[in-house]
């Protein structure tokens, strides 16, 4: 700090042009939109941890079967209701690496239960990169290796079997596969449907946008859950389970739409006034035109924020409706199918485990939810 | 009167509503193909009892099953008359359920004011709910009272109700002594009401309510929270803070009043939830309301009964979309003179 001869004081500090706050905000202008947004959202980090493991989910998708240890349909008689077994390292104080200790099975004649007793003398190693049943990668390219499995007759329940003496764990993974797609499948059905209606009533009005609205409203009205059931009831029985799912799928989107048709229309209504939507319509652009290149863009963003926030309400929709015996069925393995076992007390009292599905569920539900709210939080990037 | 002739014409929208609804539901539960007189008929021909043939062809013609789908729908609405004059739900006809082989009316019957005192229930409580803990969660923001709640809300957001319900029963019943399953003890079904009766339905309704009313009682507290957010940073706020108005009477003379708009606003979002949820918590804790009586006409394709399920369902929400419509214009006066559309 030197003091000019006139009293004023000067920072002898050289000038550096990148700490200046004014350049700073000068590159903030100019960076790309989703630049801005990316930043702000990675402070965000519950959104960013969900994010990253939805991401992670949905990569694992194909690949499911490598890491489940059985097929989702390989049964187990004598393994029937088996509880968890847990994965150890240690056998009596030495390492062994990770291991089981094999199940063995006994019939209680005075409860007429299975009991499993774990034969803790023989420690069963797990393999790995081991051959097991054949499963299709990415339902394409035939396989037999998995992850991992228990050597001989040995089995490997890490989250216990279910009353056909099925594998809980590799259900859930190939569970995976349909719940989580329900989901994206219905949210497209909607958010095209909703995005096509809200903007043909925001852009042009009048009638139009009466009509629409009116079919907005009621459908909007209606308790979501007996639609879904009477349109699922209406799904012929004979179909195939691929047939029966993409179904489902489109059925939850088609009543989902409404919400998003209101928000777009809204959005409409203030930006059609705009001068450049003026200016593009002096120009000669066709309505569509206008739509799709002048009007949406605005809002894309927020659109996708409010469809991540509707993907749960669809998972849970198929869980509700599955659970229920109007969803997907039997041999189809989703979530729901698999509660579909935990519908009484008996499987909560006697064997937990059956309803181990509804952890992925809440916790899948919970991430659309946090990276939704990560998402809308961090859209508007020059609001901080 | 301003309010008179808007309640008026709040409710010639909903009956216009209802006109509507009533034909989309015709319409889905027609879209299975067959219909459950001609998959009966069917199965009897095959088996080759003819007199039960000839019941279901009279039963055919007596419902005019065998007139084009139209004038299915107006002869079912009681536009046009039937076999027997103008017989439809207008004239409180409700239809005959094939599977039960009984008026739809009977079996109804005493379901419908449980699915109503099931469905209050678990509105009162999203409200008795919602309305402390999200007002606690916006005046004490960021901190472990805004976590928890945030917390406890998420959680109830994402589980989903069905499985909710089944634990809750169970650990009810071992740690509370709650009845299990019904809606009431069983001694008290099919007696008039008495004092005993009302408190074993109370005791009954503990867990349902809780159940159903979880999840709309969290989206209802966030938001509630978020409006009121919006609220406190505004210079009116301030302002009282810095007169020195105490912090309680700050927050419910001023910010609240103004939160509590979308409140109010939301059960028209709030209804429908509520009674999706009721329907499928009914069907896993065994209650006696409409919704396992709806799964079952639906997959045995039973017409009329489904139907009347569905128009009842769709009223319900109707007619608590319209009260809170009408409550609304009643406590905010700007909503008044702006016109309907929002």
């Amino acid at each position: 700090m030197t003091q000019l001869p006139d009293g004023r004081y000067v920072n002898d500090a050289p000038f550096d042009a990148d700490a200046s706050l004014q350049q700073l905000e000068r590159s903030d202008l100019d960076a790309p939109n989703w630049v801005l947004i990316w930043r702000q959202f990675k402070t965000h980090k519950l959104g960013l941890i969900s994010g990253i493991f939805l991401l992670f989910s949905y990569v694992m998708l194909p690949f499911v079967g490598f890491i489940a240890p059985y097929t989702p349909n390989e049964r187990h008689p004598d393994h029937l209701y088996s509880p968890p077994q847990s994965v150890n390292w240690y056998h009596e104080g030495d390492f062994v690496g990770p291991f089981i200790y094999p199940m063995t099975s006994e019939a209680d004649m005075q409860t007429f239960q299975w009991v499993f007793v774990p034969d803790t003398d023989n420690p069963a190693k797990l393999e790995f990169f081991c051959k097991g049943d054949e499963y299709r990668l990415a339902g394409l390219i035939p396989v037999e290796t998995h992850l991992f499995c228990a050597p001989g007759d040995a089995t490997v329940f890490l989250w216990g079997s279910d009353r056909l003496g099925r594998d809980v764990f590799s259900r859930i993974l190939y569970g995976a596969q349909l719940s989580l797609t329900v989901g994206i499948i219905g949210i497209t059905v909607s958010f095209l449907l909703g995005i096509t209606f809200g903007s043909i009533a925001g852009y042009f009005g009048g009638r139009i946008d009466w009509c629409i609205n009116r079919v907005i409203e009621v459908l909007r009205s209606l308790p979501e859950l007996p639609l879904w059931l009477a349109l699922s009831a209406a799904v012929p029985s004979n179909w195939g389970p691929v047939a029966v799912f993409f179904i489902i799928s489109v059925i939850l989107g088609i009543l989902d739409w409404p919400g998003l048709a209101r928000s777009v229309r809204a959005k409409f209504l203030s930006l059609r006034e705009e001068e450049y939507v003026r200016a593009a319509e002096m120009m000669g652009a066709n309505p569509g035109r206008v739509i799709r290149k002048h009007l949406l863009p605005n809002f894309m963003s927020h659109l996708i924020a409010s469809a991540t926030l509707s993907i749960p309400a669809m998972i849970l929709g198929e869980t509700a409706l599955s659970f229920l015996g109007l969803g997907l069925r039997a041999p189809a393995v989703s979530w729901g199918v698999m509660l579909n076992d935990a519908q009484n007390l008996t499987s909560v009292e006697i064997y937990p485990w059956i309803a181990i599905p509804m952890l992925p569920i809440i916790i899948v539900v919970l991430a659309f939810n946090f990276l939704g709210d990560g998402l809308r939080d961090s859209l508007d990037p020059y609001q901080h | 009167m301003e309010i008179l002739r808007y309640a008026i014409y709040r409710f010639g929208t909903m009956l216009l509503t209802l006109l509507v609804v009533s034909v989309m539901v015709f319409a889905i539960i027609n879209l299975p193909p067959g219909d459950y007189l001609s998959n009966q008929i069917a199965e009897l021909r095959a088996t080759g009892q003819s007199a039960g043939v000839a019941k279901a062809e009279f039963l055919r013609t007596e419902y005019s099953l065998d007139r084009p789908l139209y004038q299915q729908y107006l002869i079912w609405v009681g536009f046009l008359p039937g076999p027997h004059g103008f017989y439809g739900l207008i004239q409180g006809n409700y239809g005959w359920s094939f599977e039960f082989d009984q008026p739809v009316a009977e079996i109804v019957g005493d379901t419908l004011w449980l699915t109503v005192l099931v469905n209050l229930a678990a509105v009162l409580f999203v409200y008795l709910v919602a309305l402390p803990l999200g007002v606690l969660a916006a005046a004490r923001s960021r901190t472990w009272v805004d976590y928890t709640t945030a917390f406890v809300g998420y959680l109830g957001l994402a589980t989903p109700n069905f499985l909710l319900a089944l634990i809750l029963f169970y650990y009810g019943h071992k740690y509370f002594d709650l009845p299990i399953g019904g809606l009431m003890d069983p001694a008290y079904e099919g007696e008039p009401m008495s004092w005993d009766k009302v408190k074993s339905i109370l005791v009954h309704l503990i867990v349902p309510t809780f159940v159903i009313g979880t999840s709309g009682a969290a989206g209802m507290m966030q938001r509630l929270r978020a409006n009121l957010l919006d609220e406190l940073g505004k210079p009116y706020v301030e302002t009282a803070v810095a007169k020195g108005m105490a912090p309680a009477r700050m927050l419910t003379k001023y910010p609240l009043r103004m939160a509590f708009n979308p409140f109010v606003a939301d059960i028209g979002n709030l209804l429908p939830s509520m009674v999706s949820g009721s329907v499928l918590v009914s069907v896993v804790l065994g209650l006696q309301t409409i919704g396992p009586t709806l799964l079952t006409a639906l997959k045995t394709q039973d017409l009329f009964l489904s139907a009347f399920v569905l128009m009842f369902v769709a009223l319900l929400t109707l007619i608590g979309t319209m009260i809170s419509d009408v409550l609304l214009v009643l406590l905010d006066p700007r909503i008044r003179y702006e016109g309907r559309e929002a």
